[in-house]
C-alpha cells in the first residue's frame, strides 16, 4: 500500500538527496515526489508517496527526522489530510471529437489551460482516483501526452513543530556536548 | 513558522553567518602567497564596521589560541578581518580546540596546507587517507574528542570513505576536510573531480559542501557541533580550491543553529521511573551495554546503576570496558563469539535493560529466538534505533549521562521497598549464571608445542593489566582480544565494530598514540589486516610513536578460513596469506627494531622486551593455523545454539 510523507525541510542543496537516499538505500522506489517552498522561502514542503513496508513505514519517518536539514517529517497516510493531484492533458482533436473531449472535461471539472486547432490543453485537479479516471476518459479521444504533478497534501491536523534552539559554537567538546 | 526563522540576528545574537554575508567583499582574485599573515586593506566602510565587530569579538581574538588571525593591533588601523577561506579554516580549527589533524595534501588542499605550514594545528602526514580517518578515529575513540582528517578532491576523499562509514556504523566523532576543484569547475570531469559531496552522504551523519569563504566559519562549527552531539557521527566538510583561496570578513561564530538537528538529552521522568520499577520486579535482569554508554562518558553510571540492582552485565564488543572487566558482575561479551554464559544468561532473562546498544545481529543471532522471555527497556539517545530490531517494551531516548543518572537516583528512592521482594530469585540467578560460567568458561588454549592464538592475548593480557590500549583489526584476533583482554576502564579497546574494516588496527594505533602519549598502545592485529596498513609503518616511525605492533600470524584470513571449514567443506579458497615479509627486515627498513616469535617459551620474554624498548617494536608471532574461535554461532541461529568446541558441534 502506498504511503504519504510529508515533510518540511530546510530549502538548501543536497536535503532532497539525503530524503531520497533514506529510501532508495532499501531499494524502494518513489511512486511520487513533489517539492516547493512554503511561506518562509528558506523552507519546503515536501510529499513523497511510496511503497512502504507497514513494518518499516515508523522507521523510516524517524529516519527521516533525524535527518539535519528536515525540520519535521510525518506521516499523512492514515491521518486526516486532503491528498490532491493535478494532471495536464494534451488532447489531439479532430473535427468530430472536439465537442465530445469539452464535455467530457466538463464532467471531471478539467479547465481548457490552451486550445489550438490540433487540439486542447486540459488541466484536471483533484483526488488521484478522479485524475486517474479523466485521464482514462481522455484516452477514448487517440493519443494522449499526461503531465501528473504527484499528490500534494496538506496535513488537517494541527502538528505541532519542534525545532532546535540555538547553542552556542564552542570548543570541540564544549559542556553543550553532551555525548562528547 | 515562527521559532527559528524569527530569529533574527539582532534580536538573538546570531551574527556569525548573515554578518558575512553582508558584509562580504568581493575581493577575491587577491594572492597571498608572500604575506603568512593574509590581511589585506579594505575600503574605508568596509573597515569601520569590522572594527566595531572586532571589538565585540574580543574574547576570541585575545585568546592566545589563536594562529593566524590577527587583527589591526600592530598593523594601523587601517587593516581589518578580510581573511582567505584556508585561514578562516584554521581559525575555526583553533576555535574547536583541534590540536592535531590527520592527512594527505593534494592540489586542491595546497592552499590550506599552506597556512598549515606555520599553524598551531599540527599535521600528521599519514601514507594513505583511508589511514588518516582511522587515525583520526584512534584519536576519537582513545580521548572521547572529536578527530580531524584531511584530503584532497577526487581519489583523496573516495579513499576516506571506508573510514567514514566505519565511523558512521560505530559512531565516532570525526570532522573530515576535504578540499574540491574550484566552484566553476564542478560538474566538469576537471582533473581528480569527484562528488564527493554526493558519494559521502550515505557515509557521514551529514556533509557540507562550502561554495564561499564566508559560508566557512559557520560550516566548520555546525560540523564540529553534529559531529561531537547527540549519537555522534563523521561530518564531512568538501571545500573548494577557490574557496580557500578567496577572501571573506571572518567573524568568529557566536551561535549555531540547526533547527532539524533535534535530539532530547534528558529523558521522560515518567518512563525512567518505570523502568526502575521494571529492574526491582525482575526476577533475572540483565544489563546488556553498548558503545552508547563510552561515548555518553556514563561508565561510572552504568557501574552504579548494575551495583544498585546487583544484576549481571553483559558489553557489546564495543562497549567493552564500559564496565571494568574485573568487575564481579561482569559476564562477558555477548552474541556470536560470547561466552556461554553471556548468550544462555541473554536467553533466558526476563529483563534486557539495554543502554547504547542496538540489538545488533551479531549480538542477537536469531531474531525471532532472542531473549524470548524478555521484556526490554532501550536507551537510546537516537529513536530510529529504538524498535529497530527487537521492540521495545520501555524506550527511553536520551542521553545516557543525564538518564542513568536520573535512573539510579530513583532506584535508590524504591531500593528499601523493593529490594528484598526478588532477593531470592535474584541470588537464584546469579548462581545459575555462575553455573552456566562454570560448565563452559572461556578459557584460553595454551600449547607446549605451538603459540596459540589465545595464549599470545593472555600473554598481551599479562602485560596491559587492563590498562593499555588495545586497537584491533578486523576478525579472529578481534574476537580473540574482546574475549580475554580485561579493560579498566572505557576508551582502550578500539575496534572497528560495525564495518568491520581491515586495516583498521595500525593507523587507530596512531590515533591513539598521538591522543595518549604516555600511555601503553598494542596494535593487535592479524596478518591480513596488518598487511593492509603496511604504509603506515612509515607514520609510526616519522613521528617515533611507541607503539607496539603485534602480528598474530597464522598465515590466513582466519576468520574466513574458519567459516570455510565450518561452512564450505573446509575448501580453503583464496584465504592462505604467503609471502608474509621477514618482521625484523620488514621494521629495519623503516628504523625500528622487529622480531619474529614461533617458540610459545618465548613469547612472554619477546612482548617484555617489546614493550619494555622505548620506541615502536614490530612483533611478528607465528601461532596455530587453524585454530578457530569459539564458543561460536553459526549465522541464522539461535544464540544458545551455540558451538562450544571443535569436536562438539551440537547445538545445547
Amino acid at each position: 500500500m502506498l504511503q504519504t510523507i510529508s515533510m518540511l525541510v530546510e530549502n538548501k542543496p543536497g536535503a532532497l538527496m539525503r530524503i531520497t537516499g533514506v529510501l532508495s538505500a532499501r531499494g524502494w522506489n518513489i511512486d511520487s515526489l513533489t517539492v516547493a517552498r512554503t511561506l518562509d522561502a528558506a523552507q519546503s514542503r515536501m510529499t513523497i508517496v511510496v511503497d512502504i513496508d507497514p513494518v518499516l513505514r515508523r522507521q523510516v519517518i524517524k529516519q527521516m527526522n533525524k535527518l539535519i536539514n528536515v525540520l519535521q517529517a510525518s506521516d499523512l497516510t492514515e491521518s486526516l489530510a486532503v491528498r490532491r493531484e493535478m494532471a495536464l492533458v494534451r488532447v489531439r482533436a479532430t473535427e468530430e471529437n472536439r465537442a465530445g473531449i469539452l464535455r467530457d472535461a466538463e464532467i471531471y471539472g478539467a479547465r481548457v489551460v490552451d486550445a489550438t486547432a490540433d487540439g486542447f490543453g486540459l488541466e484536471c485537479t483533484g483526488p488521484v482516483e478522479k485524475v486517474e479516471e479523466f485521464i482514462d476518459a481522455m484516452k477514448i479521444f487517440g493519443d494522449i501526452d499526461v503531465t501528473r504533478s504527484g499528490i500534494v497534501a496538506v496535513s488537517m491536523e494541527s502538528r505541532k513543530l519542534r525545532l532546535a534552539p540555538p547553542v552556542h559554537a564552542g570548543a570541540n567538546g564544549a559542556s553543550e556536548r553532551p555525548n562528547c | 513558522m515562527a521559532g527559528w526563522t524569527g530569529l533574527e540576528p539582532a534580536a538573538s545574537g546570531v551574527t556569525g553567518r548573515r554578518y558575512n554575508q553582508l558584509n562580504y567583499h568581493p575581493i577575491r582574485q587577491r594572492k597571498f602567497i608572500h604575506d603568512p599573515v593574509h590581511t589585506v586593506n579594505t575600503p574605508p566602510e568596509i573597515e569601520m564596521r569590522s572594527a566595531g565587530r572586532n571589538r565585540r569579538a574580543k574574547p576570541c581574538v585575545q585568546s592566545g589560541q589563536t594562529g593566524v588571525f590577527r587583527t589591526a593591533s600592530g598593523k594601523g588601523p587601517d587593516m581589518s578581518n578580510l581573511m582567505t577561506g584556508a585561514n578562516i579554516l584554521v581559525e575555526c580549527l583553533l576555535r574547536e580546540g583541534v590540536d592535531c589533524l590527520f592527512g594527505y595534501p593534494g592540489g586542491v588542499t595546497l592552499p590550506f596546507y599552506d597556512v598549515l605550514y606555520d599553524a598551531k594545528v599540527k599535521h600528521y602526514l599519514v601514507r594513505h587517507e583511508e589511514n588518516a580517518c582511522f587515525a583520526a578515529q584512534g584519536y576519537a575513540r582513545s580521548s572521547g574528542r572529536v578527530g580531524v582528517c584531511c584530503a584532497t578532491s577526487g581519489p583523496g576523499a573516495t579513499n576516506l570513505v571506508t573510514g567514514l562509514v566505519d565511523a558512521l556504523l560505530d559512531s565516532i566523532p570525526i570532522v573530515a576536510i576535504t578540499g574540491q576543484v574550484s566552484t566553476k569547475l564542478i560538474g566538469s570531469d576537471a582533473f581528480q573531480e569527484a562528488d564527493t559531496f554526493g558519494i559521502t552522504r550515505a557515509c557521514t551523519k551529514h556533509n557540507f559542501l562550502v561554495k564561499s569563504a564566508a559560508d566557512l566559519p559557520p560550516a566548520i562549527h555546525e560540523a564540529f557541533y553534529i559531529a561531537a552531539s547527540g549519537r555522534p557521527g563523521p561530518v564531512l566538510v568538501d571545500i573548494p580550491k577557490d574557496v580557500f583561496m578567496g577572501t571573506a570578513h571572518y567573524e568568529p561564530v557566536g551561535t549555531i543553529h540547526l533547527p532539524g538537528y533535534k535530539f532530547s538529552p534528558e529523558g521522560h521522568a515518567g518512563q525512567i521511573r518505570r523502568a526502575a520499577e521494571m529492574m526491582w520486579e525482575a526476577q533475572r535482569p540483565i544489563v546488556y551495554a553498548g558503545g552508547g554508554v563510552i561515548s555518553a562518558g556514563a561508565s561510572g553510571l552504568l557501574r552504579g546503576l548494575v551495583e544498585a540492582i546487583d544484576a549481571p552485565a553483559v558489553c557489546t564488543l564495543m562497549g567493552l570496558g564500559a564496565l571494568p572487566s574485573g568487575h564481579p558482575n561482569f559476564i562477558s561479551m555477548p552474541g556470536m563469539h560470547g561466552s556461554y554464559a553471556a548468550n544462555m544468561a541473554m536467553t533466558h532473562t526476563d529483563l534486557i535493560i539495554a543502554l547504547g546498544v542496538r540489538f545488533d545481529d551479531r549480538v542477537t543471532g536469531r531474531l525471532d529466538a532472542f531473549a524470548p522471555h524478555a521484556r526490554v527497556i532501550h536507551v537510546d539517545i537516537d529513536p530510529v534505533e529504538i524498535g529497530k530490531n527487537r521492540a521495545a517494551d520501555l524506550p527511553i531516548v536520551g542521553n545516557l549521562g543525564p538518564v542513568l543518572e536520573k535512573m539510579n537516583t530513583v532506584l535508590a528512592e524504591l531500593a528499601p521497598s523493593r529490594k528484598a521482594r526478588r532477593a531470592a530469585d535474584r541470588l537464584e540467578w546469579k548462581e545459575k549464571i555462575a553455573s552456566w560460567a562454570a560448565e563452559h568458561p572461556l578459557e584460553p588454549a595454551v600449547s607446549d608445542a605451538e603459540i596459540k592464538p589465545q595464549h599470545l592475548v593472555r600473554e598481551i593480557d599479562r602485560l596491559s593489566g587492563g590498562d593499555a590500549i588495545v586497537c584491533s583489526d578486523v576478525g579472529q584476533h578481534q574476537m580473540w582480544g574482546a574475549q580475554f583482554l580485561r579493560f579498566n576502564r572505557p576508551r582502550l579497546w578500539l575496534s572497528s565494530g560495525g564495518l568491520g574494516s581491515m586495516g583498521f588496527g595500525l593507523p587507530s594505533a596512531v590515533g591513539a598514540q598521538i591522543a595518549n602519549p604516555g600511555s601503553l598502545v598494542f596494535a593487535l592485529v592479524g596478518d591480513g589486516g596488518f598487511q593492509m596498513s603496511i604504509p603506515e609503518l612509515a607514520t609510526v616511525a616519522n613521528n617515533r610513536l611507541p607503539i607496539k605492533i603485534v602480528v598474530m600470524n597464522n598465515g590466513y584470513l582466519g576468520m574466513v578460513r574458519q567459516w570455510q571449514e565450518l561452512f564450505y567443506n573446509n575448501r580453503l579458497s583464496a584465504v592462505a596469506l604467503d609471502g608474509f615479509p621477514d618482521a625484523s627486515m620488514l621494521a629495519g627498513a623503516y628504523g625500528f627494531p622487529g622480531r619474529t616469535v614461533e617458540d610459545p617459551g618465548e613469547i612472554g620474554q619477546a612482548l617484555d622486551d617489546a614493550v619494555r624498548h622505548p620506541g615502536p617494536y614490530l612483533l611478528n608471532v607465528k601461532v596455530s593455523p587453524f585454530e578457530c574461535v569459539y564458543p561460536m554461532v553459526p549465522a541464522g541461529a539461535a544464540i544458545d545454539e551455540m558451538v562450544l568446541g571443535p569436536l562438539k558441534a551440537a547445538g545445547v
